[in-house]
């Protein structure tokens, strides 16, 4: 080898990332095609898809942790994305009952091989909606409510063709009727529906993951993480100028993004499939010291949401992929900052300590990688208002040429004041106000809004 | 794929830790290429380059030695010397 040896100081700064500052990768997500699924038989169809996803998947969770015992690194979940269903149920799929079928099919092929989460129950209708799209749109919350496992997602904008305000009608709707569905479990089926604006082919982490109709027949997309770890680089540098403050977070998300690259890499050449993209994310968890919000905090805000919150997140979202790009030779996904509130306890604390308002996090969102993620708010929320919300954060991602995302949870039965379980990786929150005036006369407005000016590149 | 392990020792330092490893490495094949240590926070800190092509499953080796840290009551870790290349060395 041309380098030098590894040094003992440097082996014991990368295990102390591990052991101390939860170093992990988060996720690697398979994705899988499904269109050579297809069929005009319900029942064919079902059984082409359980093969498809259990035979390419047959060695991913053990292949995962083969790799965990290699490098001495944690891979948090093991995952599977697959082609949008409204593309591959179109022939087969009648009602919504029959996409609910194919849901629970889902379900099972993802319990036989393991992982813990499958995205791709999802229809992308930024432009228009099809018979097909609608029917599966239907069909998640009974999809949600009667599966386990599975993750949906609608894309209802994009830069390119603006935004499509009845599949965002409908989708207010939708999210009600899957928290009723869900109620006895806090509503826990809005935990894993997305609503995007410019959504990515290739995005590893759920539950918006889905395996994009532009990718090939199967690939490996590692999602990073590592908030504990910038952290704990900021608390060497607390006083110092931004110019310091930003190389350390850069050197740092180059360092752990390094680790997702090879793991990638591996698993790609041990599954014999292509490696994708990493996404360079900062993805919390409700463990203490796994939180983007103590970052902000460590930057110099006294609780998330207090002011300058939005330009240290700017900041932090710019220099992890500044120092990520590098790292890694194909980057993608949603890449930046994730800023969930039930995820992340910094967030939660924040929220309780009446720093953090919905508002807020919406500015928040127009300057980190994704939207209003992991949102509780009070059960008796409007469709039309929750709709009204959704397109506000579409509008961000449309006009910024940026991803946006919406998860909000209306907890029916609960109320502001109250908190709401969901346990593990997507943990509690406090319920948090949503503005009480009303949307009804906009949303009900039927068709789209057009795509914006700057759009027009050609 | 080069065969070089990195095999870490942490804990209190005790009699014959250095012992006992090495012996265990001899028993599997595995060659000791580089060995140094150094005192962090108190705690004992042991690196070992090694070269494992001659051990058989190195998940193996990794959980016997991770068992036998168990025993001396230390934490001895096994790990691909190419986590720490790719993380240090661009």
């Amino acid at each position: 080898m041309g380098q030098t040896m590894i040094n003992i100081s440097e082996v014991i700064e990368t295990n102390k990332m591990i052991d101390q500052e939860n170093l992990d990768v988060r996720t690697i997500t398979l994705g899988i095609s499904l269109l050579d699924c297809i069929d005009a038989d319900l029942e064919t169809l079902k059984k082409n898809i359980y093969e498809k996803i259990t035979v390419t998947a047959r060695d991913l969770v053990s292949t995962g942790k083969a790799i965990e015992a290699q490098y001495g690194i944690p891979i948090v979940n093991k995952r599977i994305s697959v082609t949008p269903i409204a593309l591959v149920g179109g022939a087969a799929c009648h009602t919504p009952d029959d996409y609910v079928e194919i849901a629970k099919v889902l379900d099972r092929a993802a319990k036989e091989v393991g992982v813990n989460f499958l995205g791709g129950f999802s229809a992308l209708v930024s432009k228009g909606i099809t018979k097909s799209d609608e029917l599966l749109m239907r069909a998640i919350p009974c999809a949600l409510s009667e599966t386990e496992r599975v993750c949906s997602s609608v894309n209802v904008g994009s830069t390119k063709t603006g935004i499509d305000m009845d599949a965002v009608r409908l989708m207010g709707e939708i999210i009600r009727e899957t928290a009723e569905l869900t109620k006895e479990q806090d509503s826990l089926g809005c935990a894993k529906l997305v609503v995007f604006c410019n959504a990515p082919d290739d995005n590893p982490f759920m539950a918006g993951a889905f395996h994009g109709v532009t990718e090939g027949d199967a690939v490996i997309n590692v999602g990073v993480s590592g908030p504990g770890v910038v952290k704990t680089a900021l608390e060497q540098v607390r006083g110092e100028s931004f110019e310091v403050l930003c190389e350390t977070i850069k050197k740092t998300a180059f360092k752990v993004t390094r680790v997702g690259q090879l793991v990638a890499q591996e698993a790609s050449r041990r599954l014999g499939i292509p490696f994708g993209i990493i996404d360079l994310s900062l993805a919390p968890t409700p463990a203490v010291g796994d939180s983007v919000a103590d970052i902000l905090h460590e930057i110099g805000v006294e609780y998330a949401g207090a002011p300058g919150t939005t330009a240290a997140l700017a900041l932090l979202n710019d220099q992890v992929k500044k120092g990520g790009v590098m790292a890694s030779s194909y980057v993608g996904g949603l890449s930046g900052a994730f800023i969930p509130v039930s995820e992340d306890q910094g967030m939660i604390d924040a929220v309780q300590a009446g720093a953090l308002c919905l508002e807020k996090l919406e500015a928040m969102t127009c300057v980190c990688s994704v939207g209003l993620d992991m949102i509780a708010i009070p059960g008796d929320t409007k469709a039309t208002t929750i709709s009204g919300i959704i397109a506000d954060e579409m509008a961000i991602g449309m006009v910024n040429q940026k991803t946006t995302a919406v998860r909000l949870i209306p907890v029916i039965g609960k109320g502001v004041g109250e908190t709401v379980e969901f346990g593990g990786l997507l943990g509690y929150a406090p319920i948090m106000p949503v503005s009480r005036f009303s949307c009804d006369d906009f949303v009900n407005r039927a068709g789209r809004i057009p795509a914006p000016i700057h759009s027009f590149k050609n | 794929m080069q065969n070089r392990f990195i095999i870490t020792v942490v804990g209190h330092d005790t009699v014959g830790i250095i012992a006992k490893v090495c012996t265990y490495l001899a028993e599997h094949k595995v060659n000791i290429l580089n060995i140094s240590q150094t005192i962090v926070d108190g705690y004992f800190n042991m690196m070992m380059i090694v070269d494992a092509a001659g051990a058989g499953d190195v998940t193996e080796m990794s959980g016997d030695l991770g068992a036998l840290g168990q025993e001396i009551g230390v934490v001895i870790r096994c790990q691909h010397e190419d986590i720490f290349n790719m993380m240090h060395r661009i």
